[in-house]
């Protein structure tokens, strides 16, 4: 079901600013990918990249290509709102519209692609996006109730929901956890872990353990001095990377020496 | 920001001067709720004479002031509301939707080079004052709106709305309505801008990240996040609109009557241009009588303040 | 890591969640066309809506401008308009002018402010600092409010009539006017200063107190201080909008052609209700032989002299804008940061 990246040569430009400088990386199918490195190297930028989403901040663009199952996200002919249909995406900070229910936010983005569904159809989807998100039992009482009134795990379950109901073939998750307490931590990584199966899965995160506990591929970025561009040092299976990686430079961010 | 704390103990002086800063501040307040309640009272004492005095005489000045069109005061008063509810119900339908698109423009469309100074310039057209907007009104819009109107009476002239005969000049309601809108597009422009600025990017990204096109971005994420604030911000418009003065009193040929008939001259009146117009050849009775019109303008931009307060308090909560 | 549950591509769970269809959610190619096409046509209204706005205001700055700078000298800055009769040109060499009005307009706009800042000041440090949001401050916020939406005429009439009780029917001069106005400006002084002050942190007042520095110290000499960019602009926001207030001066300091120099006594004309005067005057009657004498009889005068007088205006406010907006920049970095 997931569907494998190629990235070629990018290089991510904000305006004359060059933020990121060739990247080459494959990321598998159906794996979790994690991208770590210290802060300003580039690793949300080029997770954004992914789904054409830094194209909202006004000047910023890309050299290079991003293939998604062969089929450069960048070409011409391609409209970004397509893109961002197939990659979904999960934030920081969890995002449900305010104004809506819980149900109204699952399935926002279904909205947006069918006008017409049947009320059943609805229902089925809204029960599968939330189990997918191990959210259904806690909240399937109030459906109807504004999404804002959850936990903040919760809130970003209900963000992942809303991801996956519009059956993406790529999940991105740009610190899905950062402003998480331990305990919805543990309950996102998990359905991380069980999202694979039907998702490739690439996420940012500035916690080496969790990168550790819950990818198969690590990646890892940095910049050599501020004000440089940040650039991929080495990506490989996440054992190698933690336990035997090429670069010193990684090996020096792994143990806790910078960063 | 506890008050008791803070007092020192070492100079009666501090004590002193502290005492009397306090009771200036106190002071302050209790004048302001003494004088706004002092005007609404002797606005009120001023107005009584219409309805207590000699009505025989009350009803002199208004047929004077009517040239025999109204005989008492709600006769006198019910068209002059409805004028003015008219002029500025249509003005505010003319500028809201406007308002709310350069809005939208500033805050999302236009790069940013262009959206800075634009913001800067539309707050300083919000500061223009309206004998200004009377002007412009009076010789440049009436003269060349005539045309426009007559094709508007030509091809829509079977609504009501827009019966002709098309009046020449065209001192009418739709051109009042037309000035007043551009009056008050600034205002609502300059309120919804801040607002949408301030839509959180947060729901904005979501929106995005999940293949929305930019305008169904902004009705997920922007619109329910400002539609409050663009409400009071209409609210804020038509209050002027309401208690325009200059632009009305300076190109309405005004009547005294309930008529829709917006294209043509000498149908409708508004209250506060009514006040300008008879306020030089008013008697005390005459003063009496248009106070007592005055006070029906208060209440209704007094009602229109409350209805968005109520609005944009139940959307908040 | 556990691979406990198969069903079909739905994600385990406690127990089977229903299977999707997921073609039955897929947009069709055309409602993806029509959705693309629906963007497109919002993206144009809303610039067309920009450059429908424009006409009108780009028409009125540009007419206020060319028309007004035909008639502004320095001969119509520096005279008034007693003895302009008609069209006609006075011995000065010029036709009339409106010094008058500037001297009104500055000397009632004076009167507003000293009536209206202190007040306005006081009530808000009343509201922010000493209230604690009791029953007293809930009112005065809620009438300071209701204030807020006076119209300008109603204040006018106001005045006009309080004077007409203290001064004996028919008193207009420079201050009953200035009375009017502080009525319209007391509410935004009011509500700009109480946001300034709302925005002063608190740790400033804790670490003055625990200085043992009275409160009236700490208001006056940090928390006012630090707040005094922003009430500044604020306060020259405020003089901006009630520099510009016809109606209300109409009926509180009438119209006079010559200059009054004392706010207290006589008529007094400002510069909006020169413009209205002009305006509503209309065309000056010129005889044949004063149309071809020179400088000759000009029966436009008026019209002249009123864009010229809206020019004034229109620079006079928006110098005070950009003045409050510099002084919120420029101050604000300092003492913020």
């Amino acid at each position: 079901m997931g569907q494998r990246i190629d990235v070629n040569h990018l290089n991510v430009y904000y305006g004359d600013f060059l933020a990121v400088e060739d990247v080459n990386m494959a990321v598998e199918p159906n794996k979790v990918t994690a991208f770590i490195g210290p802060s300003g190297c580039g690793k949300s930028t080029v997770l954004r990249t992914l789904d054409r989403m830094h194209e909202i901040i006004p000047g910023a663009y890309v050299k290079g290509e991003v293939l998604l199952e062969g089929q450069n996200l960048y070409a011409p002919d391609v409209d970004p709102v397509s893109v961002r249909r197939d990659v979904g995406m999960v934030f920081q900070r969890a995002n449900p519209f305010p104004t809506m229910s819980i149900r109204d936010n699952v399935l926002a983005g279904v909205r947006l692609n069918n006008k017409k569904i049947k009320q059943s159809d609805a229902d089925d989807l809204v029960e599968w996006a939330l189990r997918g998100a191990n959210l259904w039992v806690e909240v399937k009482d109030r459906l109807d109730k504004p999404g804002i009134g959850l936990s903040g795990g919760q809130q970003q379950r209900l963000c992942i929901a809303r991801a996956v109901a519009v059956h993406p073939q790529v999940l991105l998750m740009d610190e899905p956890c950062s402003a998480l307490d331990p305990i919805s931590t543990l309950a996102v990584e998990d359905l991380i872990n069980e999202l694979k199966k039907d998702y490739t899965i690439v996420i940012v995160t500035h916690n080496m353990q969790q990168a550790a506990r819950v990818s198969d591929y690590t990646a890892f970025f940095n910049l050599r001095a501020v004000g440089e561009p940040g650039h991929l040092v080495e990506m490989n299976d996440t054992n190698t990377i933690f336990s035997n990686p090429e670069q010193e430079d990684t090996e020096r961010y792994i143990s806790g020496r910078f960063g | 920001m506890s008050s008791q704390t803070s007092v020192a103990e070492h100079s009666s002086s501090g004590k002193t001067s502290d005492k009397v800063f306090k009771g200036i501040a106190y002071g302050a307040g209790i004048l302001i709720l003494v004088a706004l309640a002092a005007v609404t009272l002797f606005l009120l004492m001023r107005a009584l004479p219409m309805v207590t005095g000699n009505q025989k005489q009350n009803e002199e000045t208004i047929v004077s002031f009517t040239g025999g069109q109204a005989t008492n005061f709600l006769q006198y008063v019910g068209p002059l509301v409805f004028g003015t509810v008219l002029v500025s119900a249509l003005a505010l339908l003319l500028a809201f939707p406007v308002a709310v698109g350069i809005a939208l423009f500033i805050s999302h469309y236009a790069p940013k080079k262009i959206s800075t100074p634009l913001s800067y310039v539309v707050d300083l057209l919000a500061a223009i004052p309206s004998v200004v907007y009377g002007l412009w009104g009076g010789l440049v819009l009436v003269p060349h709106i005539t045309g426009f109107w007559t094709w508007v009476a030509k091809y829509l002239g079977w609504i009501p709305l827009f019966k002709g005969p098309v009046a020449n000049p065209s001192r009418t309601v739709a051109t009042v309505a037309v000035v007043l809108a551009v009056m008050i597009l600034p205002i609502i422009t300059s309120v919804s801008r801040d607002i949408f600025v301030q839509a959180p990017r947060l729901q904005q990204e979501a929106a995005l990240a999940m293949g929305a096109t930019k305008w169904e971005m902004i009705k997920l994420a922007v619109i329910p996040f400002g539609r409050s604030g663009v409400v009071s911000a209409s609210m804020l418009g038509l209050g002027r609109a309401l208690g325009e003065t200059m632009a009305v009193l300076m190109i309405l040929s005004p009547g005294l009557g309930y008529s829709f008939n917006i294209l043509q001259a000498s149908k409708n009146q508004t209250i506060a241009a009514n006040i300008a117009a008879q306020f030089p050849e008013a008697n005390e009775l005459g003063v009496s009588t248009l106070i007592a019109t005055g006070l029906v303008l208060f209440l209704i931009t007094f009602l229109v303040n409350f209805f968005a307060r109520k609005i944009t308090e139940k959307a908040t909560v | 890591m556990s691979d406990t549950v198969s069903s079909n591509h739905a994600a385990p769970s406690h127990d089977t969640a229903p299977s999707i269809d997921f073609d039955k959610f897929k947009p069709t190619r055309s409602f993806i066309a029509a959705r693309k096409r629906k963007d497109m046509a919002m993206r144009l209204l809303i610039i067309l809506a920009f450059f429908i706005a424009l006409i009108p205001l780009v028409s009125l700055l540009w007419t206020t401008i060319s028309a007004g700078v035909a008639r502004l000298n320095l001969n119509f800055l520096t005279y008034n308009m007693s003895g302009v009769v008609g069209g006609n040109p006075t011995p000065s060499g010029g036709y009339g002018g409106i010094l008058h009005a500037i001297i009104g307009t500055l000397l009632i706009t004076l009167g507003a402010m000293v009536i209206s800042i202190p007040i306005g000041l006081m009530c808000a440090v009343y509201l922010v600092e000493y209230s604690n949001n009791g029953r007293l401050a809930k009112a005065i916020a809620l009438l300071v409010d209701v204030m807020s939406g006076i119209p300008s005429i109603v204040a006018g009439l106001f005045a006009f009539s309080l004077f007409a009780l203290l001064g004996g029917p028919g008193t207009v001069n420079g201050f009953v006017g200035s009375v009017a106005l502080s009525l319209l400006m007391i509410p935004t002084v009011v509500k700009t200063s109480e946001e300034m002050l709302k925005i002063v942190p608190s740790d400033l007042r804790e670490a003055s107190y625990a200085l043992g520095v009275t409160k009236q110290r700490t208001i006056t000499k940090i928390v006012l201080r630090t707040a005094l960019p922003g009430i500044v602009s604020g306060v020259i926001l405020a003089i901006a909008r009630v520099i510009g207030e016809t109606a209300p001066l109409l009926i509180a300091s009438g119209f006079i052609p010559s200059t009054n120099l004392n706010l207290f006594s006589g008529r007094m004309t400002t510069l909006p209700v020169y413009v209205y005067n002009e305006y509503s005057q209309g065309l000056a009657t010129c005889s044949a032989t004063a149309l071809q004498s020179n400088p000759p009889c000009l029966p436009g005068i008026r019209m002249e002299r009123a864009w010229a007088a809206a020019l004034v205006l229109i620079l006079i406010v928006l110098v005070l804008n950009l003045v409050g907006r510099l002084v919120a920049k420029v101050f604000a970095v300092k003492t913020q940061d």
